[in-house]
């Protein structure tokens, strides 16, 4: 899994079926001093994330688990929030 | 499998349910020489590492859910498999 800043929102009304109604979000990953780590990637949410916020997501084919898993395709989903800044803890 | 050195921890209260009781540890990855190759990564633990462990890392989600919570299936790609004792090299 991967921490990540939510920076922003996809819209995409043409899409498989099986993605309707899903909210896409583009996520960011930052390493443990919270600083940008590779590129920005689309992400499905499964557990009602919003823009700025910390989350952590998950790929590959594990991403479609949280949803119906044969049907849904994904390889990027963001699998939990993070409380604050202040709860993510590095020494 | 990768190895990482275990460098903090997160809290989420809002996650996937299949999740909860697991702790997620934010680890970064090294080289067998024990250096940080500067990528975090986060994993969920199952054998009690702390910060500070040098740690097995395993990617792959049949084998990550498995060993942190049991069960196969999970929205789980990272998991902590083992504490490294001590990494010999020719």
């Amino acid at each position: 899994m991967q921490l990540a800043r939510v920076i922003g929102t996809v819209v995409a009304t043409i899409k498989n079926e099986s993605l309707a109604g899903r909210k896409l979000l583009i996520v960011q990953s930052l390493n443990k001093n919270l600083e940008e780590q590779g590129k920005p990637l689309v992400a499905i949410d499964a557990v009602g994330a919003g823009v700025g916020e910390l989350v952590f997501w998950c790929r590959g084919k594990e991403a479609s688990f949280p949803f119906k898993r044969e049907d849904t395709p994904t390889d990027c989903t963001i699998v939990g929030i993070i409380d604050s800044e202040s709860h993510v803890s590095c020494q | 499998m990768l190895l990482a050195k275990v460098v903090g921890n997160i809290v989420a209260t809002q996650k996937n349910h299949r999740y909860e009781n697991a702790r997620v540890m934010m680890c970064e990855t090294i080289n067998p020489e024990g250096d940080s190759t500067g990528h975090t990564v986060l994993a969920l633990d199952s054998v009690d590492a702390g910060v500070g462990d040098t740690v097995l890392i395993v990617q792959e989600g049949w084998g990550a859910s498995t060993a942190a919570t049991g069960k196969a299936g999970a929205a789980i790609d990272t998991a902590i498999v083992g504490v490294v004792d001590r990494i010999d090299l020719l």
